[in-house]
């Protein structure tokens, strides 16, 4: 039997990694779940509403992506539209030549992260620097992120420790506080010295052109407060029709995401610096990058598109709680990860199409998600794609043999009372994979086909249909 | 409907439906021709097999009367999984029509009958796994009221109670390590408290956790919900009713 490939992961997975993964998800669950019921009546209702809100925007893109253009021009941003990754990088290498601009400090951005923009300007001469924690070792160990809000959920401070000895930020030490300390002062100089930040956005208004971007360490600040030009990369399905949104959006995000009210640092930016502020970036571009999505909103997955990137599905969800990001070979790992990256492969939808199996629909990543997307009906809507497009499914039985008895009363009767062979034969000899799949970590019960029916022949009050 | 688990494992947990059933004072009908509710190939992505399958159960239990499954995963097949894979077929509404009265037992009892508490006696500390199936249906809530009110039944709360069993149908042998440990988990949690039996609305969670439990030469005594009720009911000396 050959086992799927995130199942192998996460068995090779050492169990301190598992472990911390896994502490670490659950607490954060755990304290969402406590914030929200407390502080609102109806939490869920709250996330059926940003629910709606995000369905609408998504459909209507059509109207509101050239609303927000207008409105981001009017405020003297310069706007690109990237359809593929490769546009995308190509436009901030240019933003960046124009300005014969050598280094950027990069705030953290997932769509960044999915166009591999760093190593992208790294091959240009350009440095990119990362400046959210996180984002900043997995550059240093050139590492993925493993976590959507948490990229280094993955590593624990001795690691870390010894990453940053490596790369000259001081003699080995562990303790959190040093680490941190010794970022920060190596970051500050980096701040001064760049031409360019880069950020993405949570959010951003189509009624207004105000994006809003939140952090906890407040490095897109000092990105955007000596730098002269800023550039916003921006997923198309980011937009939401109104500021008034904004607000359900954000309460929910901070909730769901890390289990706060609030991110410390919540910005809305709405252009470059007016005549009347004393700093800021004088020059801004919004890049809306498209990289698949309207792809994706073609097809039967749309929902997935609602998504604001807070990571609740991937601290509930126990398949990554065993396996870890990284087990999901993708940018977005998680529950949302198995919809979206296979999707986002394009034609190449196969070499993913493992990725919604890893999953035993158990519903939780709905349950929290704060705008409310089913994800097991998406995983199931893939499932049926990859069976479509004749995927090979490594793992999953054959179903037409199956369908043929379960279609046939009689056969399915005989097949019921037959089974009993199945005790009496050496397990081994039988020609079912998932059989001794099944049986390598648990007993089957004995077979009791066809007992239930002979009883009820003797039962008088059971009337036969 | 019996299920295709307890036609061919669990047939004492559809004997004890029947029984339950009956005691409320329903008429019990039973189709020999039922098979599967097409479950296994709709997760597995084989959407044409399963709808093969799910017409043959629209078939099958075709009118009025309400049906009710001892499991909440193939009643959430029925009202939920089937639609959802006719959507773009011209017989979805028949599909939705069999869904629209199809019924997890627990629920049946408590939100279609209204009956809330359960007479006579079993002595028993309980866990109650509540299974995933019933997540935004009113199952897990029913079921767990059902037990509550059982005289000499106290149920033991365990950590998690949220998460999954680590079953998820082929899922159990496509990721036979992730699901295995999802399940040593939930048993961890489950041990913790040291119920006398564990509970579920689910044979297929319970087949995962007690054969697991069982592998490991630690075995878990399981029982459905619809047993439990039925043994409270033979309680000898109590009162019918």
């Amino acid at each position: 039997m050959r086992f799927q490939p995130l199942d192998l992961f996460a068995t090779a997975l050492p169990a301190d990694k598992r472990a911390s993964v896994y502490q670490s998800t659950k607490a954060t669950h755990e304290k969402r779940t406590k914030l929200l019921f407390e502080q609102f009546a109806d939490p869920n209702r709250l996330r059926q509403r940003a629910g709606e809100i995000k369905q609408h925007a998504i459909e209507n893109l059509d109207a509101y992506l050239p609303a927000v253009e207008k409105k981001l021009q009017a405020n003297g941003v310069q706007v690109h539209w990237a359809s593929t990754a490769e546009v995308a990088c190509e436009t901030v290498l240019g933003i960046m030549r124009a300005r014969k601009a050598t280094k950027m400090v990069k705030a953290k951005t997932m769509v960044s992260e999915e166009i591999e923009l760093a190593d992208f300007l790294g091959r240009h001469g350009i440095e990119a620097l990362e400046t959210d924690l996180g984002e900043f070792i997995v550059q240093i160990d050139h590492d993925h992120p493993s976590h959507i809000v948490r990229p280094i959920i993955h590593k624990n401070r001795r690691e870390i420790a010894q990453s940053f000895e490596r790369e000259g930020l001081g003699a080995y030490d562990d303790d959190p506080q040093v680490i941190t300390t010794r970022a920060r002062h190596f970051l500050r100089q980096k701040y001064l010295q760049a031409d360019v930040g880069l950020t993405g956005a949570n959010f951003i208004s189509a009624e207004s052109g105000r994006m809003v971007l939140v952090t906890n360490e407040g490095n897109s600040r000092f990105c955007l407060a000596a730098t002269k030009c800023h550039i916003a990369l921006i997923g198309i399905e980011k937009i939401v029709p109104r500021d008034s949104d904004l607000a359900l959006l954000i309460n929910l995000l901070g909730r769901s995401g890390t289990a706060q009210d609030l991110t410390v640092y919540t910005e809305f930016i709405s252009g470059p610096k007016s005549s009347e502020q004393p700093d800021g970036p004088e020059e801004m571009h919004v890049i809306f990058v498209d990289n698949g999505r309207t792809e994706v909103l073609a097809s039967d997955c749309r929902e997935i598109l609602r998504c604001i990137r807070c990571g609740a599905c991937l601290n509930v969800c126990p398949v990554y709680r065993q396996a870890s990001g990284h087990a999901y070979r993708s940018v977005y790992p998680g529950p949302v990860g198995a919809v979206l990256s296979p999707i986002l492969m394009g034609s190449r939808f196969a070499e993913k199409a493992d990725l919604p199996k890893a999953s035993s629909l158990c519903g939780a990543c709905h349950e929290v998600c704060p705008v409310n997307i089913p994800i097991p009906d998406l995983l199931l809507r893939l499932r049926h794609r990859a069976k479509e497009e004749g995927v090979a499914a490594p793992g999953t039985p054959p179903m037409g043999a199956w369908a043929l008895l379960a279609s046939q009363p009689m056969a399915w009767r005989a097949a019921l009372f037959g089974g009993k062979a199945m005790d009496y034969l050496p397990r081994s000899l039988l020609p079912i994979p998932a059989l001794h799949a099944w049986e390598e970590k648990r007993t089957l019960p004995a077979w009791r086909g066809g007992e239930f029916r002979k009883w009820l022949k003797k039962r008088p009050g059971v009337k036969p249909r | 409907m019996a299920t295709c688990l307890c036609d061919a494992f669990y047939d004492d947990v559809a004997v004890a439906t029947v029984e339950v059933l009956e005691h409320l004072g329903l008429e019990v009908g039973f189709s020999e021709a039922q098979t599967c509710c097409g479950q296994p190939a709709f997760n597995g992505g084989d959407w044409d097999a399963s709808r093969k399958v799910v017409r043959h159960t629209v078939r099958t239990f075709a009118g009025e009367d309400p049906v009710i499954v001892p499991s909440g995963s193939c009643a959430a097949m029925l009202f939920h999984g089937a639609p959802l894979e006719f959507e773009k077929e011209r017989d979805r509404d028949e599909v939705g029509q069999l869904g629209r009265r199809t019924w997890e037992l627990a629920d049946f009892i408590v939100n279609g009958l209204g009956v809330k508490t359960w007479p006579g006696r079993y002595e028993a500390t309980v866990a109650f796994h509540c299974s995933c199936h019933s997540r935004g249906t009113m199952s897990g809530e029913a079921a767990l009221a059902l037990l509550t009110s059982i005289a000499g039944t106290r149920i033991l709360p365990f950590g998690e109670g949220e998460q999954c069993c680590g079953f998820g149908g082929t899922f159990s042998v496509a990721f036979p390590h992730v699901s295995a440990a999802m399940g040593e988990l939930k048993l961890e949690h489950i041990r913790a408290v040291s119920p006398d039996v564990l509970v579920s609305a689910d044979m297929s969670c319970l087949m995962h956790l007690g054969g697991l439990a069982a592998k490991e030469g630690k075995p878990v005594r399981t029982l459905h919900v619809a047993q439990v009720l039925r043994d409270a009911l033979n309680y000898k000396g109590a009162s019918s009713g």
